[in-house]
């Protein structure tokens, strides 16, 4: 239970962090280490070269700008639950991030870590495709942006290749008509859930529009479930859940069987389901 | 070339350390092993159950989880310092009157994180108290010991009784 041996660098900047991790062979970024170093601890993971982003200025900030916050990769989980632009621009994350982890590693994880690990039983990684985000990607050929539904693709597996960082994301800043939801199952607080939804809908009138659902710990990335979305855009709760049926096969795993999950998801979503519709947010 | 070895320079308990450390090597281990500081315990190693939690900066975090490496230019205080300075010796003293430890191996993950909770001021409710300190996994007391104990520390330093 100690990290195979490995070369380290303190990246100065962005750059000389590109730098050095397009001259390994197989190197790995490190931001909060939260997820990173346990796998080294258990020697799931060995790479050369750890590249160390935690001193690159300019990483860490949350930015309005023209209707998007933009929250920095090194963004910590305990700065963003203080922040006030998160709580007003990102109400889904300020919902999601008490549940993340326990308060020592909130105080060390970062928005960035969790979206570019893309753990599938993860918090943020759901609701960043529920907010229809993008992802900021620095890498040898210069900067890019990734629409979150294109950004996981498998377990694990993300838009992102071995010379990329991930430096920032970008959310639509909520608007009145914005309702979000969010809720999940696990058996200590702060554990990773057995099942988790994270959603987001649009709402003027009666019934609500731009449904998104997203769960987590249900599949190898976070799954939208589109057939509920549409049934839930039509108004019709019951409906949406028994959809869940055609859009989830959650795996078995270490914490439940995929017939309990799905119908923890089922309960999450009836949970969340009137705050989407109605017009208290 | 890139380095495993690196010359760290940091201050722990007040005082400063100068090493060469390898940089596999977790911030817990380094103070266990280089320092001789045992009161940071070593549980899990994966991040799950507090016993490691160590301050960087005046921030606890999983000292399982953060390279010693990555720790230099840093300010590290462990249970011992903590201790040492008086900080937490109403805790300490409330967590001895009302047998919130037996074998005490969560004890030092235990204090401190109850102490960061404590420092921000006011009255934590019971619920707030066990979910601060959800990440701290005790296999001897089934907690109630431990909440009771950082709820008393709580009420008496804002002044008031039970």
């Amino acid at each position: 239970m100690k990290p195979a041996p490995f070369a380290y660098e303190r990246a100065r900047s962005l750059d000389h962090a590109i730098e050095l991790i397009g001259g390994a062979e197989d190197a790995r970024v490190l931001a909060g280490g939260q997820s990173l170093i346990a796998t080294l601890n258990m020697r799931l993971s060995r790479p050369q070269l750890i590249v160390d982003i935690n001193r690159v200025s300019g990483l860490d900030r949350i930015t309005l700008r023209d209707g998007y916050l933009e929250i920095g990769a090194l963004v910590r989980y305990a700065q963003a639950e203080r922040s006030a632009e998160i709580a007003a621009h990102a109400p889904l994350f300020a919902k999601a991030l008490p549940f993340i982890g326990h308060p020592a590693i909130r105080n060390r994880g970062t928005i960035g870590g969790s979206i570019a690990f893309g753990d599938p039983a993860a918090e943020l990684p759901a609701c960043f495709v529920a907010l229809d985000g993008e992802a900021v990607i620095a890498g040898p050929s210069g900067t890019r942006v990734v629409k979150a539904d294109a950004f996981y693709k498998g377990l694990f597996e993300t838009a992102l290749t071995p010379r990329d960082v991930l430096t920032a994301i970008r959310l639509p800043a909520a608007t009145g008509e914005t309702r979000t939801g969010f809720a999940e199952f696990a058996r200590r607080h702060g554990d990773y859930a057995m099942a988790g939804l994270a959603a987001t809908a649009r709402t003027s009138g009666k019934t609500p529009s731009d449904v998104r659902l997203v769960f987590f710990g249900v599949g190898t990335a976070p799954v939208r479930a589109r057939a509920a979305e549409a049934a839930l855009a039509a108004g019709d709760i019951e409906a949406s859940v028994a959809a869940l049926a055609k859009d989830l096969d959650p795996p078995d795993d270490v914490q439940a069987t995929g017939a309990v999950k799905r119908r923890l998801a089922g309960v999450l979503l009836k949970r969340v389901a009137a705050g989407l519709m109605g017009n208290a947010s | 070339m890139s380095e495993r070895f690196h010359d760290i320079v940091l201050t722990v308990n007040g005082e400063e350390v100068r090493e060469r450390v390898d940089a596999r090597k977790t911030i817990v281990d380094f103070l266990r092993e280089d320092l001789g500081l045992t009161g940071s315990h070593v549980g899990c190693e994966h991040g799950v159950c507090g016993a490691c939690t160590v301050r960087v900066d005046g921030i606890i975090v999983r000292g399982c989880l953060m390279l010693a490496v990555q720790c230099d230019g840093a300010r590290i205080e462990t249970i011992e310092g903590v201790s040492d300075q008086g900080e937490i010796a109403d805790l300490q003293s409330a967590f001895e009157t009302r047998n919130a430890l037996q074998c005490g191996y969560c004890t030092p993950g235990m204090l401190l994180t109850a102490q960061e909770l404590l420092a921000r001021g006011g009255l934590p409710s019971r619920e707030e108290i066990r979910a601060h300190l959800s990440g701290n996994y005790c296999r001897c007391t089934g907690y109630h010991a431990i909440v009771d104990a950082v709820e008393a520390v709580a009420q008496a330093r804002s002044g008031g009784r039970r």
